[in-house]
């Protein structure tokens, strides 16, 4: 299927994707958050017909309207870079990866981008009433495009609701509504959407503490924390409790990431779940290379195993065990997946020469085996087995999934005191007065920033090798391009897309700091 | 009704949304056409606000459009996606860098503190407005004149040409349809700010400048129909898919599908009607009859490249490896899927039609950006 991979054009393409979709992050969330913070503040300028909270509707649109233009100038790559630079990936998926873009499209952008113009440009010229419902299709329609995106990237890391189709050598759609509510789909949905809301409140906080830091504008500030804290705060409970749910699928759909968040190589009973902890290079003798232990670290005891089984009798597997298996137990070492997947990949191979030889009673009988469910499962569902080198390719940067999920996890729950407190001392008149806290919100502004990319980089880092999980290693879904040439566009993407962030963020805190208009 | 719809009339379904999208796409890029003459066609600085102002309320539109018709290509015809992306690189790369540094463009160019300059913004805006219609324009030319590629038995795509895409740029033929494209957008860019903005000596100059680009789009769009329809094209065999070479493939194409050659004839008179009542009469409703005939137009096209047993884009490299709405599609499982999602399109346009008409009532005027909130 591949003949000589290209390390250094994998790694350029990764880069490049990586580069572009961290970019791109950076002005989603606020987006998506944002969006529904303008439309619920707006509903009260409707309701109440308080000049004020039109003002300050129109102030966060202001900053709304900045932030959107440059997530637009950062979408638009990612969803052609599919093809561009994983041309291999866009056929052998594009038969069900194709059709979520294709609906966001229809569904959502052009939703988002036709009642932006009536939010930015209809106050004088539509009545009060169209203009309300169309900030709220703006909200919506920018919800609705984040469900279709993410219900294609959930498909990646659980493959389900399809056939293999030995003809035309891809994976082809069966059930859409599998692929639709697949579990990781449904949480990763909330759990992406309910972040992006956290990380806009704690924005609206952040900046309207600044005012107050300032003595500037305390009404606006005052209801723009009130509302953003009780949006953030019903947000941080979703996003605690969907990262749970996430984490009790991904322990099973993805054990091995599972175990890299927590840096488990030993499986045990009674795991605890890591708090706090730093790795380092561990001098024992181990089975996996680059092994680390911990230097040090805080447990929770047990809950590792009570959050993914139940109960604290559940044994987690480690590393060691999901690459080499553990006696005694179902749990199938890679080697032998290895096997099946490169029995599978044979078979296929089989059926081009039956056809090439025009033997179609043989073809016949392997494209069915293609569609026997004990195929698929003994077989099939290691196919990407078959492209890997050594068992120990399927385990992923260890230190950058455990800190990045730690330092995620660590900044959430410290989002949820922020926006209790913020509340808190909004209701007992105190905010004014505790500067302190005034100024840990402006500063908690860019650490959402962080979690939220923080949240991604565990995601994609953390099922390395695959582009899609068991199924295809990034190393066979490439275009075939030189090396050179995408880095010649990696280097071309970086210089334009800081020189457009240098450009939002200046305007961004010139607008800030200019304020409302009067 | 499962039964009654067939695989091919699924495909053929797709291949007419991805060939209205593409059209509609090349009507809305008079905001690239508009953008393309932002040094050239204003007299001052009220002029130049009012044109991206007449412009930036709709270049989402257009934006929009090329990314579904990007995801609608995708879900429809993945192979053409893998294989076209994959592998012409550098064309693909380029027209969506002129579109990244347009996204900003009008949000940030009157922005304090934009750290860029607003004349960096405004060269962003007509780098997108001359690079974006014409590198489109030449891409969609090798639908007709062929890439040099070949496909593995699984379905991967090798480029032969190290240029990845460049070598597009060096066939006339090719280069005759982008700078088509690039004038007719332009004429259709002139034609829109002729009818939205309010401003005797802007019209007077954007008729002045409709007569070159008129006649430069009709130069090349003679010489490249007449080349089109005199060259040989890539036929698919309905039975085995077999591709062979066909000559006067297009003109065939045109003549057996009398449906799409009365569309073609339609575009074109409503394209050239819509220039000369502008140029000859004065009227201001010149956009309606060219942009309806740009939309009937490059829809014909599309369906001559791919409807009829064509290869909508061959391999001059490889025949066997020419593409054809048969063998690039999705699964009929996916195109029917899909095609359910599709019937909501009607819905979108009406409200689409609804909001663009509640905030383009008024005609632009020096006035009625200063009573607007929101100015570019």
């Amino acid at each position: 299927m591949i003949e000589n991979v290209d390390v250094a054009l994998v790694d350029w393409s990764r880069a490049q994707f990586a580069l572009t979709a961290i970019y791109h992050w950076i002005f989603v969330p606020l987006t998506l958050g944002l969006s529904f913070v303008i439309a619920i503040m707006e509903s009260v300028y409707v309701r109440t017909g308080k000049e004020e909270w039109k003002r300050a509707t129109k102030f966060w649109m202001t900053l709304f309207g900045i932030n959107f233009a440059i997530g637009v100038a950062t979408g638009i790559i990612l969803e052609f870079e599919f093809g561009t630079n994983w041309s291999n990936y866009s056929w052998f998926v594009g038969d069900i990866f194709g059709a979520p873009l294709a609906i966001e499209g229809i569904l959502a952008f052009f939703l988002e981008s036709t009642f932006i113009a009536v939010m930015f440009f209809g106050w004088n010229k539509v009545g009060k009433k169209f203009h309300l419902a169309s900030s709220w299709l703006v909200a919506i329609g920018a919800n609705l495009s984040a469900l279709w995106i993410l219900v294609a990237n959930s498909w990646m890391q659980n493959p389900v609701g399809m056939v293999f189709n030995p003809e035309t050598a891809r994976n082809e759609m069966a059930d859409f509504w599998a692929v639709l509510f697949n579990p990781v789909a449904v949480d990763k949905f909330l759990h992406t959407v309910t972040s992006g809301f956290l990380l806009a409140s704690l924005f609206v906080i952040g900046v309207s503490s600044w005012f107050l830091l300032k003595n500037r504008e305390e009404w606006l500030a005052r209801k723009s924390i009130l509302i953003a804290g009780i949006f953030g705060l019903a947000s941080s409970l979703m996003v605690v409790f969907t990262g749970d749910t996430s984490a009790r699928t991904l322990s099973e759909v993805q054990p091995v990431k599972f175990a890299a968040f927590e840096a488990l190589y030993d499986g045990k009973k009674d795991a605890g779940l890591v708090a706090i902890g730093a790795l380092r290079d561990t001098k024992k003798e181990t089975r996996l290379p680059d092994a680390k232990e911990f230097a040090f670290r805080i447990e929770i005891p047990g809950f590792l195993s009570l959050m993914t089984g139940g109960s604290r009798d559940t044994y987690v597997p480690g590393l060691n065990d999901l690459v080499y298996g553990l006696p005694d137990s179902t749990l199938m070492t890679v080697s032998e997946k290895m096997h099946r997947g490169t029995v599978a990949l044979n078979m296929l191979n089989d059926y081009k020469k039956a056809r090439r030889d025009k033997d179609i009673v043989k073809a016949e009988e392997i494209k069915k085996s293609f569609h026997q469910k004990d195929f698929v499962d003994a077989h099939f569902r290691y196919f990407g087995y078959a492209f890997l080198d050594k068992p120990e390719d399927v385990v992923p940067n260890v230190p950058i999934s455990f800190y990045s999920f730690h330092l995620m996890v660590m900044l959430g729950f410290l989002f949820v005191l922020i926006c209790i407190l913020a509340l808190f001392f909004l209701y007992r008149g105190t905010i004014t007065k505790n500067r302190w806290f005034l100024w840990i919100t402006v500063i908690s502004i860019p650490l959402a920033y962080i979690a939220s990319e923080a949240g991604w980089v565990v995601a994609e880092m953390g099922r390395q090798p695959w582009i899609i999980q068991d199924l295809m290693p990034v190393s066979a879904a490439v275009s075939q391009i030189s090396a050179g040439a995408v880095m010649t566009t990696f280097i071309l993407f970086a210089i334009l897309f800081t020189a457009l962030l240098a450009a939002e963020v200046s305007i961004m805190i010139r607008q800030i700091k200019t304020g409302p208009k009067h | 009704m499962t039964t009654m719809i067939s695989y091919l009339f699924l495909q053929s379904y797709w291949w007419v949304i991805i060939s209205l999208l593409a059209s509609v796409l090349v009507f809305l890029m008079f905001v690239q056409g508009g953008q393309s003459m932002i040094f050239s066609l204003p007299g001052n600085d009220t002029h130049r606000t009012m044109i991206v102002n007449a412009l930036g309320r709709k270049w989402e539109f257009t934006f929009t459009t090329l990314v579904t018709f990007g995801g609608a290509f995708f879900a429809a015809f993945p192979l053409f996606y893998a294989t076209s992306f994959g592998g012409a690189y550098w064309v693909w790369i380029a027209i969506l860098f002129s579109f990244i540094i347009q996204a900003v463009a009008y949000e940030y160019r009157s922005k304090p503190a934009n750290v860029l300059g607003r004349k960096t913004f405004d060269i962003f805006l007509f780098v997108n407005g001359a690079a974006g219609p014409f590198l489109i324009g030449t891409a969609v030319g090798t639908f007709f004149t062929g890439s040099q590629f070949s496909l593995n038995a699984m379905n991967h795509v090798q480029w032969a040409t190290g240029w990845h895409g460049l070598e597009a740029l060096v066939n006339a033929k090719n280069l005759a349809l982008g700078l088509s494209v690039l004038f007719l957008t332009r004429s259709n860019g002139l034609l829109y700010i002729i009818n939205s903005v309010d401003d005797g000596e802007l019209t007077n100059k954007s008729v002045r400048k409709l007569i070159v680009n008129s006649v430069s789009f009709l130069v090349f769009f003679v010489f490249f129909l007449v080349a089109l329809l005199s060259s040989e094209g890539y036929a698919a065999d309905s039975e085995t898919g077999m591709i062979t070479s066909e000559k006067l493939k297009y003109l065939h194409n045109l003549l057996q599908m009398p449906v799409v050659l009365l569309l073609f004839f339609a575009g074109v008179i409503a394209v050239i009607y819509g220039m000369w009542i502008t140029i000859f009469r004065n009227s201001r409703k010149g956009i309606w009859f060219t942009g309806s005939g740009t939309i009937l137009a490059v829809l014909s096209l599309f369906m001559v490249a791919g409807f009829n047993g064509t290869s909508f884009y061959p391999s001059s490299f490889d025949m066997a490896s020419s593409l054809t709405i048969r063998n690039a599609s999705s699964s009929e499982f996916t195109l029917r899927t899909m095609m359910y999602v599709s019937f909501i399109i009607p819905f979108v346009i009406a409200y689409i039609w609804y909001a663009w008409r509640s905030i383009n009532r008024k005609r632009i005027t020096e006035n009625e950006l200063k009573g607007e909130g929101h100015v570019y």
